[in-house]
Order: structure tokens, then C-alpha cells, then sequence
């Protein structure tokens, strides 16, 4: 008998099942048991108890491949798998749920905004990113990055009296709903091609016909430009600052590492999955769009004067930079996505807390002079900020130069000369900018004396995130390991 | 002890960074001497090296080796060999000056201060020590940050501009050495079947000509932007000017040496066929000489007293590129010495200026004058170490630029002919900077009550002082340790060139019987 509902089913879907419940039941212990403010504190704990489950659950998918020799695991007939690849995603979207619920619960009291449905929405974030890095089928992907993608759209409105933030809502919502609606109407074309919405038989039909054939071409144009609009590639990146800057900067920081980690696994499962036989279509736009967002990027970022708006340019360079792995797409090419995604996790993300450590009463601490004169106050904060920025920059022994390290390796290898060359000099641009805020953080001197008062959560979260950087760039071997393992095979 | 002298030698300034940050900033005084005497230690634990050190094996000596990153292959491998070594004693004995020389210099922050400065130090030990490329990529990298806070931070007006453009000028160098190590890397893999940074590994590498010369450009931006080579020198004035004075001393008389320590140690025998190229040693050449001379003739201009001194870097370090690209015994094993001479006299041309700025605050060249009726041991000491800068036979300078230049006659007559007047142009600009502080009357009212030199500044000059005057009586061990390692690396480049022998030409040719 064919069961509806297995045990392998259940099994892989398990990390995501949690997920969900877990957020679901984050919003009615929110409505019945802690409507009193001083208790939102708990559901850190809650939420952190849910991360619990999952991690156990996906450390069980590790070991239970390597146990019985399998690199995956199938589930639904075809739609879900566990393979390497899902499971590295998702430990990072776990490390990165835990850390932005550490930070966040001081922030929202300050911002007068501290619900529980804040927690509820990470996790239910956190479960579409899940069924992106997981999903094998199209129904289930969109499905997944809906999930993903309104959990967000909330969350960035989430300071309902702040206009900045209803401004980034509205425009995030529009645009990514327009970039959904390009997405759904490449998978559309591709259902249609193969008549099925798995990715493997979508790719069988991609294989048998010309590349160039118009239809192809169709959903594979309407396809990226979908994608590359979830990554904030450029031209397809003007969302990215603005709602960047306006989001809650605790959202702020999931936005750019979380929902950009999970697009980038989206965006390999869809290349190396269906588009894999057009590699000769796509690889030169992808090429064009990755020196066009590393530029952009980085000239943009040089004049900004808010370290939101700079962080969000940044990372639209990042973006491209991790797109040259998948143009090279050699296994140091994706091993070296893999490696960048993890260590553009902890390195935005830290460079991300100290700003939100440096939010307090009647302070903003968004502009770059809002820094100046850290070393004095928080010489801790500085120090670690300094440490982020070097890693960003990608300078040894830093996390952030193991990423650019084999990138640069998988461009030399594919014989990408000269896009390697733009990308290395494009190291020396974005130093600038970095170094602004070093710049204001050591030399200039000090604004306004207040000095800085952090939660636990903080701490916790900002050594974690530094502790990473510096492990990554020092003995990396383990985390090298790691990435091995991601391959898709 | 000899097991792992090395890692003493690289982590002992680090390990004093780390005990120095635990010191609460109010003690001042404690900060101060903790940096001194961690400095001292770092110099002191270098003595063996120097003591230990075998001339008669040419091949790397105080070996260290332990796997580091085994998936990428790169091993944490440390050795010197002669040239090296020198290299190292140079590094230790400046840090220990410079950390000496910024007792009253320097009185803002000064526990983040001295932490840079050591931290520098651990930076640039790693660079001559490493036998690992990646390894050394590492802490070339890492000697750009302590840099960047000491110009930065405690540098003069301009120091933010002078300090980003150093920090992005070398960054893009650095970067486009990156690739050629990586192309490197994977050109092994693909001879060899595995992945290895190791340099001896890299060594046996065969490869096109094309394509070694695309590899030695890239290594060429990095290394000719760390000399600096012309037309890549102009964060150099900035950054020499603005720093303070212990962060001049330090990049004139070791982090440049990164540059040229980079062509001697990587380019030259990793890239053997393109580094003896005609078009490729045509041009570099070219550029050492239009170096020699534009940086002589911009100093005759100068009106800013340490700006003309590091304008005097970019002239004596093109003797030193073209001494390594005569690609003879003689113009290397100079190019060697005359890097020492560098760091010795330039130091010391640094520090005179630094002691004249900590009474005046300006370093105008006509706010001086006269100096030598007020300052009579600060007249004497500077005039030692113009001579020595100069090129005065019996003074340091001298033995290098001589060797250098035979290197080059020995390689194409018209080099050294082109380049001979740099030397008397290097002569001009210092006596003329020297007559216009020191010598005359005092012309300026504020000049009339300086002090001279204090103990502190005299212990400051002294250990330099004493090494210039041994290089310069008595240069045969330095030519002695530099004899085997040289004459590999000719042999490396061009096989069959006179196996080494003629080292010791301006020696007594005592021994040679």
C-alpha cells in the first residue's frame, strides 16, 4: 500500500514540523498566558526550547545519514529531501534565529514594541526557510517562501507607530510580491515544459530541449529574475536599503542573513536543479549581474552616511560575490558558497548586534557618527565591531577571508581571470567604506558620553558571533568540513 | 629551545600585547614599561637566532612545522635562511627602538598605542619567517591594521587621508598577489595531484612563460606597492610624513622590506623564467631607476623636514630592486645589505626628526637652523647618520650601495651608470638638509633653548649607531651568512652564473686563498 504518510515523511519533515507548531503555539501562549509584559521575556526561552527540538532533530538527520551510508533522504515522493546540503542551511538559519531572539527583546522594549507574536513570526520564518533549503518540488518551495516572505513583510512593520518602518513594509511587500509573481509565472512555464512540478523531471525536460529554445528561455529569464530579486541583486536590489533601513534593526539583521542564506539555497537548488543544463544561458548574465551588484554595492555604500542603509549595500555586494561561486561551479565554487553564507551569518549579523547595542533611550545609533568615539565607551563593542569589519572586508585571519579565499580559488580554477581580478579589487573599494565606521569608532571623538548598558542576550549573542568570526578565520578546518558535506550530488 | 625559537620569536610581542591589555590604563607608567620591556624580551629572544645561526648551511635553518588548515594544505612552517635572518634581527632591534623612542612622543591612549605597536611587530616577524605562502598571506595582511591605527590615530594633520590611502593602496596589491598565489596553488595541483601552499612544494612547479609572467605581475603589483617601486609610491609621503615617529621608523626600516623581501624570497625563485624575461627585467629595472633618481630629485624640493627623509626612502629602495634584479650574487646579497642599511640609517633619520618635532611641533625645515650651537650631541648624531645614509666609505651605506651597483655593472653597464647619480644626489639633499638645520646661525628665537639629547634618546641611537659602524668596518659576516642563500637563489634563476663565489668583492680578500 502506498501510505499517505510515512515514517521517512514524517522524519524529514520533522525540523519544519516543529518549527511550525512551535510558532504556532508561540502566538496562543502569547494570547493566553503571558499577555502581561514583563513575562514576553520567557518566550526567548520558549523560543529558544523550540531551537532545542529542531537542532536535535536535524543533528538526528546527520547521523542517521552517515549511520546508514545515505547522502539523502526523500520524503513525499520527491518533494522534501535531507540531504547535506538542507541540513548545513539549516543550522545556519537555527544559529541565526537564536541569535536575533537574544538581541531582540531589550530592543523591542525600548522601541515600545515588544509582543510575543515577534518570536512567533521568527519561527514561522524560520520553518519557510526550511522548506526552501529542503523543498524539491515547486509547490512546496513557493509555498515555503511565502511563508518566509510575509513572516518578514510583518516583522519589518513591526514599530507600527514609526513611519520609517510602515514605509519599509509597504515597499518590501510590493516589490516582493512582484518578484513573486515573476517567480510563480517561471515555474508556471516550467510546469507546463515538463508537466510536473518536481525539480528533478523539470530538469530531465530543461536537458532534452535546446537552451535556447524560446520557451526555456522563458521560464528560465522570468525564473532568475525572480531569484535574483529575493538575493537583492542588482538591477534588482532597490528594495534592499530602504527596507533595510527602516526595519527594526533587530529584523534588520534576520532579513539580511536569514532570508538572503535561505534564498541563496533556493537559488542553488533552482540553478544546479532544473537551469543546470543552461548553464550557458545563465552563466553570463549571472556573470553581469554579479560585477553590476558588486559595483553598485560597493560605490553606493562609500557615500552613505547611515550604517543600516551602508550594511545594506554592503550586502548587495556580498551578494554578488557569492553568486561568483555558483558561476564558477566547480565544488570549490559551491563549497565556497556554502563557506561564504555561513561566515556572512555571524560576520553581518555581529556587525548588525553592535548596532543594535548601541540603541537606547532617545538614541537612534544608526548614523555613522552615531559611532564615533565607541572605542572610549564600549571599548569591547568597538573592538568586536573592528573584528566584524575586517571580516566583511575579508582581511585574514579573519572568517570573512576564508569566503573570499575560495571564491577567488574557484574563479582561478574555472579560468575567470578577470572576473577574479574585479572581485579583488573590489576588496580594496569596499575597505573604504568599512573602515568609515572603524574610522568613527577609533579616531573621532566621542558624540555623547552615554555609556553603553547591554543585556545578557547581547553578550551572549555578540561573543558568539565574534567568537565564529574569529574561529572560522583561524582554524576553519572543522567548518571546511562542514561545507564538504553540503555538496549536492 | 631551538626546537621552536621561532614561534618564541614571533608570539613573544604578541603574548605582551595580550598581558599589556589586562593593565588599566591609568597606570601609565606601568603601560610604558610593560611595552619596553616586552619589546626588550622581543629583541632579547631573537639573540639566539643570530648566535645559533649556521652560515655554513645554506638551506632553512630553525624549521617548524605543524598542519594547520589540511584541507586547503597549509601548514603552519616557519625557517629562515641568511637573508631572512638579517631581516629578523632588523625588525626586533627597531621594535625595541621604537617602542624606546615613544616614551614622551606619544601620551594619548597609550595602552591601545603600545598594543598596536607590538602587535605590528608579531605582523612582521610572521612575514620573514613564514615558509607557508598562505601563512604569510596571513600576516601581511595582519600588518596593515596595527599600521593603519598608528598613522591614524597618533599620526599629524593629515593622518586620516595618509592613513586609509596606505591602507588601500597595499590592500590592492595584496589582493592581486592573492590571485597569483592562488594560481600558483592550483597550477600544483594540477602538475602534482594535491593541494599545498608550501613554497618548497610551489618550487617545482613548471610552468609556461605566459603564464609565470602573469603570475609574477600579480606578485609584482603587491610587492612593487609595499617598496614602494615608482609610479606605486605615492601613499609613501603621506603615510611616512603623517605617522608618528616610531610608526616611520618602523615602515621605513621594516615593513617596505616586506616588498623587497617579497621579490628576493618569491617571485625570483618561484617564477624563474619570467624573473629573468629580458621585457619583464627591462621594465623593473627601468622603474628602479627612474625611482632612484625622481625620488632623489623630489627630495632636493622638499621644504618639510620628514617628508624629504621619505622621499629619501623611495631612492634607496630602488638600489635595492635594482640590486635584486641585476640578478647576480653581488647585486643581491647588496640589495640584502643595503635593506638593512635602510632600516639602520632611515631609522635613524626618522628618529632625528622625531626628536626635533617633540621641542618644536613643526617640521618645517626653515623653522630650523643653526641647530648645532644648541644641540650639540643632536648635531653630531645626525651628521652619523646622514654619512651613513649617504653612502661614506667605513659607514654602512656605503657597503651596499657599492655592491649593488657592481651587481648592476656586472649586469648591464648603463644601469649603474643611470643610477650612479643617485648616489650623489642622495649626498646633496642630506648635506643640504643638514646645512639648513644644523649648520649657520640660529635663525629662528625659539630654537635658542632646546635641549639635547637626554639618556633615553642616546640608548635610543646607540644600538643603531653601533650596528651601521659594524656593517660598515667589518661587513664580512654579513656577506659570509648571505653567500649561500644568495648563490641558491642565483642558481635557481639563472643555473651555471658563477655558482655564487664573487660575494665577497669588496671584502679583503683574505680567506679566499
Amino acid at each position: 500500500m502506498s501510505q499517505f504518510y510515512t515514517q521517512t515523511d514524517h522524519f524529514v519533515l520533522l525540523p519544519g514540523l516543529l518549527l511550525t507548531l512551535f510558532g504556532c503555539a508561540t502566538l496562543l501562549f502569547d494570547f493566553w498566558l503571558v499577555p502581561e509584559a514583563r513575562y514576553k521575556k520567557l518566550l526567548v526561552g520558549w523560543l529558544i526550547a523550540a531551537e532545542a527540538f529542531t537542532g536535535a532533530s536535524l543533528y538526528r538527520h546527520t547521523t542517521y545519514l552517515a549511520d546508514n551510508g545515505l547522502t539523502e533522504l526523500v520524503a513525499f515522493r520527491g518533494s522534501l529531501v535531507m540531504d547535506g546540503f538542507s541540513i548545513f542551511f539549516n543550522w545556519v538559519f537555527l544559529a541565526t534565529a537564536v541569535i536575533v531572539a537574544l538581541i531582540s527583546y531589550r530592543y523591542l522594549e525600548i522601541e515600545g514594541e515588544h509582543h510575543g507574536e515577534y518570536y512567533g513570526l521568527i519561527l514561522l520564518a524560520q520553518s519557510g526557510m526550511f522548506f526552501l533549503a529542503a523543498g524539491t518540488d515547486l509547490v512546496t518551495i513557493f509555498v515555503g517562501l511565502e511563508l518566509m516572505a510575509i513572516s518578514f513583510y510583518v516583522m519589518v512593520g513591526f514599530l507600527r507607530a514609526d513611519r520609517r518602518s510602515n514605509e519599509a513594509a509597504m515597499k518590501y511587500l510590493l516589490l516582493g510580491a512582484f518578484s513573486s509573481g515573476f517567480l510563480v509565472y517561471g515555474f508556471s512555464v516550467m510546469y507546463g515544459m515538463s508537466g510536473s512540478t518536481r525539480l528533478s523531471d523539470i530538469a530531465a525536460s530543461f536537458a532534452a530541449r535546446d537552451p535556447w529554445d524560446p520557451i526555456a528561455f522563458l521560464a528560465l529569464a522570468t525564473t532568475v529574475v525572480g531569484l535574483l530579486f529575493k538575493i537583492s541583486a542588482v538591477p534588482f536590489h532597490m528594495w534592499a536599503p530602504d527596507a533595510y533601513e527602516g526595519a527594526p534593526t533587530t529584523v534588520t539583521a534576520f532579513l539580511s542573513v536569514g532570508s538572503k542564506a535561505a534564498s541563496f539555497a533556493f537559488l542553488m537548488r533552482i540553478f544546479l536543479g532544473p537551469l543546470a543544463a543552461s548553464r550557458e544561458v545563465w552563466e553570463p548574465i549571472l556573470i553581469g549581474v554579479a560585477i553590476l551588484s558588486m559595483t553598485v554595492g560597493n560605490l553606493a555604500a562609500i557615500s552613505q552616511t547611515n550604517v543600516k542603509r551602508l550594511l545594506a549595500y554592503s550586502s548587495i555586494s556580498h551578494a554578488g560575490y557569492i553568486l561568483l561561486g555558483l558561476i564558477a561551479g566547480n565544488d570549490t565554487g559551491l563549497k565556497g558558497v556554502a563557506i561564504y553564507v555561513l561566515v556572512y551569518t555571524f560576520m553581518n549579523l555581529g556587525a548588525f548586534l553592535v548596532i543594535v547595542a548601541l540603541r537606547r533611550e532617545n538614541i537612534i545609533g544608526e548614523d555613522v557618527e552615531d559611532l564615533a568615539g565607541l572605542m572610549h565607551r564600549g571599548p569591547g563593542y568597538a573592538i568586536l565591531m573592528l573584528i566584524f569589519m575586517l571580516s566583511l572586508a575579508g582581511i585574514p585571519p579573519t572568517a570573512g577571508f576564508i569566503g573570499k579565499y575560495y571564491i577567488f580559488l574557484s574563479l582561478m580554477q574555472t579560468g575567470h581571470y578577470l572576473v577574479a581580478v574585479a572581485a579583488a579589487l573590489y576588496v580594496a573599494v569596499a575597505i573604504y567604506y568599512y573602515f568609515r565606521i572603524v574610522r568613527s569608532m577609533f579616531v573621532s571623538d566621542v558624540s555623547e558620553p552615554t555609556p553603553l548598558a547591554a543585556s545578557l542576550g547581547m553578550r551572549v549573542a555578540v561573543a558568539v558571533s565574534a567568537g565564529l568570526t574569529l574561529a572560522i578565520g583561524l582554524y576553519p578546518e572543522p567548518f571546511l568540513q562542514m561545507a564538504q558535506t553540503s555538496l549536492i550530488r | 629551545m631551538n626546537d621552536n625559537l621561532l614561534s618564541i620569536i614571533l608570539f613573544t610581542p604578541l603574548a605582551g600585547m595580550f598581558v599589556l591589555l589586562f593593565i588599566p590604563s591609568a597606570q601609565r607608567t606601568l603601560v610604558k614599561l610593560w611595552a619596553n620591556l616586552t619589546a626588550i624580551a622581543g629583541f632579547a629572544v631573537s639573540i639566539p637566532l643570530a648566535l645559533n645561526f649556521d652560515a655554513s648551511n645554506g638551506g632553512y635553518q630553525f624549521a617548524e612545522k605543524a598542519e594547520w588548515i589540511p584541507l586547503l594544505g597549509v601548514n603552519y612552517h616557519l625557517a629562515v635562511d641568511g637573508i631572512s635572518m638579517l631581516l629578523v634581527m632588523l625588525t626586533t632591534l627597531t621594535g625595541m627602538i621604537a617602542v624606546l623612542s615613544s616614551w614622551t612622543a606619544v601620551e594619548d591612549r597609550i595602552k591601545s598605542y603600545y598594543a598596536m605597536l607590538l602587535l605590528l611587530q608579531t605582523g612582521m616577524l610572521g612575514v620573514f619567517v613564514s615558509l607557508d605562502f598562505f601563512l604569510f598571506y596571513v600576516f601581511w595582511e595582519v600588518v596593515l591594521v596595527p599600521m593603519y591605527f598608528l598613522i591614524g590615530v597618533w599620526g599629524g594633520p593629515r593622518k586620516l587621508y595618509a592613513a586609509i590611502k596606505f591602507f588601500l593602496y597595499t590592500l590592492a596589491g595584496s589582493v592581486l598577489m592573492l590571485l597569483g598565489i592562488l594560481t600558483l596553488y592550483f597550477q600544483h595541483y594540477q602538475q602534482f595531484g594535491f593541494y599545498t601552499f608550501e613554497i618548497a612544494e610551489l618550487m617545482k612547479l613548471n610552468m609556461p612563460l605566459h603564464l609565470e609572467q602573469w603570475v609574477f605581475w600579480a606578485f609584482f603589483f603587491g610587492f612593487a606597492i609595499k617598496v614602494p617601486m615608482f609610479p606605486f609610491h605615492t601613499w609613501l609621503p603621506d603615510a611616512h610624513t603623517e605617522a608618528p615617529t616610531a610608526g616611520s621608523v618602523i615602515l621605513a626600516a621594516v615593513l617596505l622590506k616586506m616588498g623587497t623581501y617579497g621579490f628576493i624570497r618569491f617571485s625570483l625563485p618561484l617564477l624563474p623564467k619570467a624573473s629573468i624575461d629580458a621585457s619583464v627585467v627591462q621594465i623593473v629595472v627601468a622603474l628602479s631607476i627612474i625611482g632612484i633618481l625622481y625620488g632623489a630629485l623630489v627630495c632636493l624640493m622638499q621644504n618639510d623636514w620628514k617628508k624629504l627623509v621619505a622621499y629619501s626612502s623611495v631612492s634607496h629602495l630602488g638600489f635595492c630592486t635594482l640590486g635584486i634584479f641585476s640578478l647576480n650574487p653581488n647585486g643581491i646579497a647588496g640589495s640584502v645589505i643595503q635593506q638593512i642599511n635602510h632600516g639602520i640609517s632611515t631609522g635613524m633619520l626618522f628618529l632625528i626628526v622625531g626628536v626635533a618635532y617633540e621641542r618644536r611641533h613643526t617640521r618645517d625645515i626653515k623653522e630650523y637652523g643653526g641647530l648645532a650651537h644648541v644641540m650639540p650631541h643632536f648635531a653630531k648624531v645626525f651628521a652619523f647618520a646622514l654619512l651613513s645614509s649617504a653612502g661614506m666609505p667605513l659607514l654602512n651605506g656605503f657597503v651596499g650601495e657599492f655592491t649593488i651597483l657592481q651587481g648592476a655593472f656586472e649586469a648591464n653597464p648603463v644601469w649603474a651608470a643611470l643610477a650612479v647619480p643617485g648616489v650623489v644626489l642622495g649626498a646633496a639633499y642630506l648635506l643640504w638638509l643638514y646645512q639648513r638645520t644644523i649648520l649657520g646661525q640660529v635663525t629662528v628665537s625659539s630654537n635658542l633653548h632646546l635641549k639635547d639629547l637626554n639618556l633615553r634618546e642616546w640608548l635610543v641611537f646607540a644600538p643603531l649607531i653601533a650596528w651601521a659602524l659594524w656593517i660598515g668596518v667589518y661587513p664580512k659576516p654579513y656577506f659570509e651568512i648571505l653567500q649561500k642563500p644568495v648563490a641558491q637563489l642565483v642558481e635557481r634563476v639563472k643555473p651555471g652564473y658563477g655558482g655564487g663565489a664573487p660575494v665577497q668583492a669588496v671584502l679583503p680578500r683574505k680567506e679566499a686563498r
